[in-house]
This record gives structure tokens, C-alpha cells and sequence, in this order.
């Protein structure tokens, strides 16, 4: 097989020696571009390895002489972002949610901010427009609020959430009516709640109907004698036609028999008070928002 | 040597690939023996809960790393939407880690506390009910499947042995865990004690039943949320010199 490496005068290279069959297999070299490419790639790999963190080494790993981490270079980036921001920033900390809605500049600002970080963070729930979802999440657009609807009121919702374990959040709970009243008295309870928001039952035939009493019994101590709610505790207003768990008698029944009730998160912690101004300022701004 | 030589005896060709390739192996292998710890220890992580645990398996089960990762880079669009970047001791008690490859879905590593236990309900049961966007598919069977605990003691033990610190008093305690997580009563001091920060409740709006949408829940509620970012070092994530 093997035999003497001899010149191809055809295409001017030498062969490799090896015949088969008197087929013979010439030895091109490598194209010149192509060596040189690939030495360049060894010299850069080389230098990257004393530059950058490449060897661990018995303890612990070589860091390499541009000191360079990602974790360093994100800080960077996040201040270099910061910085174009903070004379809005600044304000925002030194300032409070109302003197932030009070100015022109700095509300839009929170607008915006508010807006992404909304869609973000709190539109899973709320909605993309916070238009709620009706026997979930409250709608933020309206001016029916559960725990108050004034900026301070918002900020404090959204910072400490709605009972979750965060100390200084939103608790109240309604008790399940289950076992106090029989189903005939849930059904007449029932039946005056719905009432209460119907402008064309007048006050006098609501007033005759068998859940008045009732109602008046075990109900107005939270949700008030006329069903205006209680927002100290997060009650709902009856006496409106917003419902969050539904209209009809029978989401009024479960509702008493089984209460629903809604948990939000803290988010203060979670996206820092800025953020929230922010946010709080946003959800203000949306249509409901109240003095 | 004459390279002739080499390619004509497989026993020699053989010996020193192998001898090239120890060498690359060694170089990459050996020192991880040797660094003290190759995950900086932070505060507030351990190991999960059994019913944490269980919905991990859940989670792996259904493939949900397929679309969802838990690993937020150290980018800065990720981090401003998805909060601080992961820790290598996030994942310590992870095994198998379930960072994935590919986002379909957001990354998941710190969506625990995001959103309220009745958001995940809906969510798995029909993702598009609360984002009508998502191409997500229901998961409401998991509502209608009871949770299997029976064994969770040789779950855990299984992690144990490969470096989990479960005690043997967790073990013991595994299924009165469960249960006590999954509803919120029974002994939840005792529950808290041995693995702080745990959310209790009944997760799936059904508290007849500890289903195995309970577990996914309380695994989905507690990503991320057990290193308080907030505390100034909290992420030292550079092994100590």
C-alpha cells in the first residue's frame, strides 16, 4: 500500500504516499486562511483564560485580571439605568404618594412607571386595564372600593396586601352564616340583599320583606343599616349593583353560607416603595380614584 | 513520535487519547472536590416542605420545565421583571435542578407570593380566564386527584441520601406535615419551626380533600420567596476566598 511520496505535476501538490488499487491520495495542506484562523483562535482563547474567570483552582477559582463578574456588570448597567432616571427618582422616594399625584411632572412619571409595572405585577389578576375579573379579582376602575379608594388608602393596600402574613396587612373575614340561620333564612337574606340594590323596590316594600329583619340582625354590623359596607374592614356595599361574587340570589346565598374572600399580596417588600408610590399613583389615576 | 507509529497500533492510539482526555477531565473535575463549598450558603433557604416536595414532583410530572425555566439571568431586563437574579442556593436542594431551557411561559424561580393561592387555582385550571392571552393548558384534573402520601417518608429519605438535610424527625413527621400544611390546622407551629416561611392553607378551595393541585400550589407559592433579598448581602453569591 504505502510507497514513495512522489510530485503530481497535475495540480502541483505531492501526494500522501498511499495507493489503493493505484489510486493515489494526495496531501493538500490546509488553506492558508484557514491555519491562520485557527492559530488566532488559540492565541485569544489564551489570553481570555488569564482575563477573564476561566480555572478553578484547589480553593477556590481564578478571577481572572479584569476582575469581571456578571453579577458586577448588571449593577453597572442597573446604575448607569438608575442614574438617567434619578432626579425623578429622588423625588419620588423624598415625596409622598399625594404631593407625587399634586405635581404635573412627577405624576406623570409615576404614571408611566406605574403603568409597566401594573402590567407586570398586577394585571394577572386585575387585568391588562384593571378591569377586574368578576367573581375573582375587584375591577380598580370604578369607585367601588373594598378598603378605600384615597392615594394613602391605595398605597397602604398595595404595600402590605390584603390578608396575607405580611403584619400590617388588610384582615377582616366574614363568618360562614351556615350554621346561625336555617336555609329558609339564608334564602330571605338573600332575596333582601338583592333588594337593597333594586332602585325600582321601594323602601317601604323592602323594608316588609321577611330578610329585613334578618338582615338588620346579623348583617348592618358590618355592611350597614342601608348596605353602604365598611371600608375600615374591607366590607362591600350591598346597596350598589357591583358585585364582585356574582348577582344573582344564589352567589348571594353561597356567599353567606361559604364566604368568598379575596388575599392580595404585599408587594412592598417585593418591589420596594418607589415602586409602589408609584403603582399606587397609577391605580389612582385610572377613573376611581378618590380625594 | 513518529505518527505512523501511532496510527498503526490501536493500543497505543487508545492509551493516549485516553491520556488527553484525563488530563481535560482532571482539570475541570478535580477542583470541584476541592473548593470548601461551591454554593455560598445564604440565609432562609431549607429544604422543602413534604407537601412542597411532592408538588415538585407534580410539577416535574406534568413537564412544566418544558415551558417554564427557574433561572433568572443577571440581565437587566430580566431582573427588573422577574426581581433579583437566582443564587447557586436557591437550587441546592433541588434534584434534579428544574432551571430549564426554554421560556414559553415567564421563568418561574420567584413567582412564590406573586400572586394569591385563588390566582393559581384559576390560572392551572384555565389559564386563559385570567390571562386571555396564554396559550397555557388546563390543569384542573389536578384538582379532582388525590394527593398521594403514603410513602412520602422514603421520598424524602431518598433526598436525604443524596445530601438533602431532612431529619429524622422531619421523616417521621412527613404525613401529619402534609396535612397540617394542606389544610392549615393541626400542629402548624411545629410545622413552621422545622421549615420556616412555609404558607399554610387550604390551596384549592376544597378543604375536603388534600388534592394534588394543594401541592403544586404550595411548591408554586414558596419559588424563590425563601432568601429575603432585602437584607444587605443577602446574595453574596461569590464563593468565600
Amino acid at each position: 500500500m504505502a510507497s514513495e511520496r512522489r510530485y503530481d505535476p497535475v495540480t502541483g501538490q505531492y501526494t500522501t504516499g498511499h495507493q489503493w488499487d493505484g489510486i493515489e491520495e494526495l496531501s493538500t495542506p490546509l488553506p492558508r486562511w484557514w491555519v491562520i484562523s485557527l492559530v488566532v483562535c488559540f492565541i485569544i482563547a489564551i489570553i481570555y483564560a488569564f482575563l477573564y474567570p476561566a480555572w478553578p483552582t484547589t480553593k477556590t477559582y481564578y478571577t481572572g485580571l479584569l476582575g469581571w463578574t456578571s453579577h458586577s456588570e448588571l449593577a453597572e448597567y442597573q446604575t448607569e439605568a438608575r442614574a438617567g432616571q434619578a432626579h425623578w427618582r429622588e423625588q419620588i422616594a423624598a415625596n409622598t404618594v399625594g404631593d407625587i399625584a399634586a405635581s404635573d411632572d412627577l405624576r406623570t412619571f409615576a404614571v408611566a412607571g406605574g403603568k409597566a409595572l401594573f402590567n407586570e405585577n398586577c394585571a394577572g389578576c386585575h387585568g391588562i386595564g384593571a378591569g377586574g375579573q368578576q367573581g375573582q379579582f375587584p375591577s380598580l376602575i370604578d369607585d367601588d372600593w373594598l378598603w378605600g379608594g384615597t392615594l394613602d388608602d391605595i398605597y397602604q393596600t398595595v404595600t402590605h396586601g390584603i390578608r396575607n402574613t405580611d403584619e400590617s396587612s388588610r384582615q377582616s373575614e366574614m363568618p360562614s352564616f351556615k350554621d346561625m340561620m336555617s336555609e329558609e333564612e339564608i334564602a330571605a337574606t338573600a332575596k333582601f340583599v338583592l333588594a337593597m340594590s333594586d332602585t325600582s323596590v321601594s323602601a317601604e316594600t323592602r323594608n316588609a320583606m321577611p330578610g329585613a329583619e334578618l338582615y338588620t340582625n346579623n348583617c348592618a354590623g358590618c355592611h350597614g343599616a342601608e348596605g353602604e359596607g365598611m371600608r375600615m374592614m374591607g366590607v362591600p356595599a350591598l346597596a350598589d349593583q357591583i358585585w364582585l361574587y356574582g348577582e344573582t340570589e344564589e352567589a348571594i346565598r353561597n356567599q353567606i353560607v361559604r364566604p368568598k374572600m379575596g388575599s392580595m399580596p404585599a408587594w412592598g417588600g417585593r418591589l420596594g416603595d418607589d415602586a409602589v408610590k408609584m403603582l399606587s399613583v397609577y391605580v389612582h389615576s385610572l377613573g376611581g380614584g378618590e380625594k | 513520535m513518529n505518527h505512523a507509529l501511532i496510527e498503526k497500533s490501536v493500543a497505543l492510539l487508545f492509551m493516549l487519547t485516553f491520556i488527553v482526555i484525563s488530563i481535560g477531565g482532571l482539570v475541570q473535575i478535580v477542583p470541584l472536590f476541592k473548593i470548601a463549598t461551591t454554593v455560598p450558603p445564604v440565609e432562609g433557604m431549607r429544604p422543602y416542605t413534604p407537601l412542597e416536595q411532592l408538588g415538585r414532583n407534580i410539577y416535574t410530572r406534568e413537564g412544566c420545565y418544558t415551558c417554564h425555566s427557574q433561572m433568572i439571568r443577571p440581565f437587566r431586563d430580566e431582573v427588573e421583571r422577574y426581581g433579583h437574579y437566582s443564587i447557586p442556593a436557591e437550587s441546592m436542594y433541588d434534584h434534579p435542578f428544574l432551571w430549564g431551557s426554554k421560556r414559553t411561559g415567564p421563568d418561574l424561580a420567584r413567582v412564590g407570593g406573586k400572586y394569591s393561592n385563588a390566582w393559581q387555582l384559576a390560572h392551572l385550571v384555565n389559564p386563559q380566564s385570567v390571562v386571555p392571552v396564554s396559550i397555557m393548558p388546563s390543569y384542573a384534573f389536578l384538582k379532582n386527584k388525590p394527593l398521594q402520601y403514603d410513602d412520602i417518608d422514603l421520598h424524602l429519605n431518598a433526598l436525604r441520601s443524596v445530601g438533602v438535610p431532612y431529619s429524622d424527625e422531619m421523616l417521621e413527621k412527613a404525613r401529619a406535615d402534609i396535612e397540617a400544611q394542606a389544610t392549615g390546622q393541626g400542629d402548624t407551629d411545629d410545622l413552621l419551626k422545622r421549615y420556616p416561611k412555609a404558607r399554610l392553607g387550604d390551596f384549592d378551595a376544597n378543604p375536603s380533600e388534600i388534592t394534588e393541585m394543594d401541592a403544586l400550589i404550595a411548591y408554586l407559592q414558596i419559588l424563590g420567596a425563601l432568601v429575603d433579598f432585602s437584607e444587605p448581602g443577602a446574595a453574596n453569591a461569590t464563593p468565600a476566598k
